[in-house]
């Protein structure tokens, strides 16, 4: 009768801590659920469990301390460049809207994850730039910086990329690099238009995306010819250089270098702030699921010793009488 | 932490100055109109991405009377040296020469060579060693010049000058493939027009 008396008990103390039951059996799998009667489960689980988020935590923190001084250093980089590509669209003008028929869409990603959403939004906005510039008789191909655009873009445009380029950090950022990746662009990939597309840095936690659109020289001889933004080009004298086409394709091709190497800057400057305050909002989210933890386990630990006292106390008072 | 972060960002940004300007307008009336509505019919769910111009101050109009002094904007890779500075001449080293610029000069695109860049404000001259790049001067008197490398000549080593000529020289005579040779005579015109830079 003691017996069926403790039964009772204990039934009644697996039953009312409810919550407890809740929250255990959304956090932990159904197995470890403690069959009626027995001793709730132990807190080794729950142990377990606080300190792997807790080493999650440490580790969250520091990629986000290495990202802010890996911005630090990139970042006045990257607003002295902003300098380079301005006379250029002072000279040219700017037109994304200019109809071509070869289009090469240059997407610029980062070769590492956990930086939040730049790439995915810089793959977006390359598929709705293939949408917008196809058409009859057109063809829009991709040249594509970093491992992350290429694994989006590899599922539904394989046929379409020309060129794939990655380690672009393995030795920091400097124009000689870009200049060389773009000037083997230039050689191997036909094109009448070139948009590249990046993450302009406005804040650390603001990114734009921009596309920068770099037109073949026969292009904007062709444009210039037609009126419009780049009509003052015929205005211009031109020295050195016996014609302004030859002129014009030296031109061309700086300035895809010069637009690259902007857009690279910019595009790992996003990265580093992306990633700074993704691995922010995590170690938060670690801290608060290590406060829950706390309470469970707390909880748990409290109940079972309550558990182990009242089966003492009970048992010391069925002796006595 | 990351709100210091910021704030330090913020802090050190203010303390340099801002040659261009890195502020954004939002949404500004430069945007292509066109670009926008295409996009718009394509990616009706996606803002449509900036470009360029939205980011750019937009340049002065074509003065009607001749300016007095003419603005230079001289950019590499790594900084913009000279950004919306007035100044009365400079002198750039164009692959037919060296050519004056004067205020209310006429429109051009001019390649450059590697040689001497200097600008004249008043008494004031700066003389910048540049590796080639490129030139445009508007008609509204501004004068953009971009090159890849630039140094003042105060800071280029005769000796090492010198050193490099002469081992351009020896690679040219010892060259075999036209790489080699065009590689070697791009080395021996950069160092001797370094030579004429110290000694000019």
């Amino acid at each position: 009768m003691a017996m069926a008396a403790l039964r009772r008990e204990g039934r009644r103390f697996a039953i009312s801590p409810n919550p407890i039951a809740a929250v255990r059996s959304s956090i932990f799998p159904a197995e470890e659920q403690a069959p009626l009667g027995v001793r709730s489960i132990s807190t080794q689980i729950v142990r377990n469990r606080m300190k792997s988020v807790k080493s999650i935590q440490k580790i969250t923190k520091a990629m986000k301390m290495v990202a802010a001084s890996k911005l630090r250093a990139i970042q006045s980089k990257a607003e002295n460049s902003r300098g380079l590509w301005q006379p250029f669209t002072a000279l040219l003008g700017d037109s994304p809207s200019v109809k071509v028929k070869k289009d090469v869409i240059v997407t610029i990603s980062s070769d590492k994850g956990l930086c939040g959403g730049i790439n995915s939004t810089s793959v977006k906005i390359s598929k709705a730039l293939n949408k917008l510039t196809a058409g009859p008789d057109k063809e829009t191909k991709y040249v594509i910086l970093g491992e992350k655009a290429k694994a989006q873009l590899i599922r539904d445009s394989k046929k379409d990329i020309e060129l794939n380029i990655t380690e672009l950090q393995k030795n920091p950022l400097n124009y000689a690099q870009v200049s060389v990746i773009a000037d083997d662009i230039l050689k191997n990939v036909e094109y009448d238009a070139l948009r590249v597309v990046f993450n302009k840095f406005q804040s650390v936690v603001s990114f734009l995306p921009t596309v920068s659109t770099v037109l073949s020289p026969e292009v904007v001889e062709k444009e210039s010819e037609a009126g419009g933004k780049l009509g003052d080009l015929d205005s211009y004298e031109v020295e050195g250089g016996e014609t302004k086409s030859e002129i014009l394709q030296n031109l061309t091709e700086f300035q895809f270098s010069c637009v690259l190497f902007n857009g690279v800057m910019e595009n790992a400057c996003s990265e580093q702030g992306a990633r700074m305050s993704a691995m922010d909002s995590s170690s938060r989210n670690a801290g608060e699921m290590l406060d829950r933890l706390t309470l469970t386990y707390n909880r748990t630990r409290q109940a079972s010793i309550t558990t182990e006292l009242i089966e003492i106390i009970s048992g010391a008072s069925a002796l006595e009488g | 932490m990351f709100r210091q972060a910021s704030r330090l960002l913020g802090r050190a940004s203010w303390l340099r100055p801002r040659p261009f300007c890195t502020e954004v307008p939002a949404a500004t009336p430069s945007a292509d109109p066109a670009f926008v509505e295409a996009w718009k019919k394509v990616a009706p769910n996606i803002d449509p991405p900036r470009t360029p111009s939205t980011y750019m101050d937009p340049r002065p109009p074509i003065p009607s009377s001749l300016p007095s002094k003419m603005t230079v904007n001289f950019v590499l890779p790594y900084s913009s040296e000279l950004s919306g500075k007035e100044v009365d001449m400079v002198m750039i080293p164009a692959t037919t020469g060296q050519m004056g610029v004067l205020p209310g000069h006429v429109a051009t695109i001019a390649e450059l060579k590697p040689g001497v860049l200097s600008v004249h404000d008043g008494s004031d001259v700066k003389k910048y060693f540049i590796s080639s790049g490129f030139a445009f001067i508007h008609a509204n008197s501004v004068a953009d010049i971009i090159a890849v490398e630039a140094v003042p000549i105060d800071q280029i080593d005769a000796s090492l000058v010198q050193k490099g000529l002469a081992e351009f020289t020896q690679k040219l005579s010892s060259a075999t493939t036209d790489l080699e040779k065009a590689e070697a005579q791009i080395g021996i015109d950069v160092h001797s027009a370094l030579n004429s830079a110290i000694t000019g």
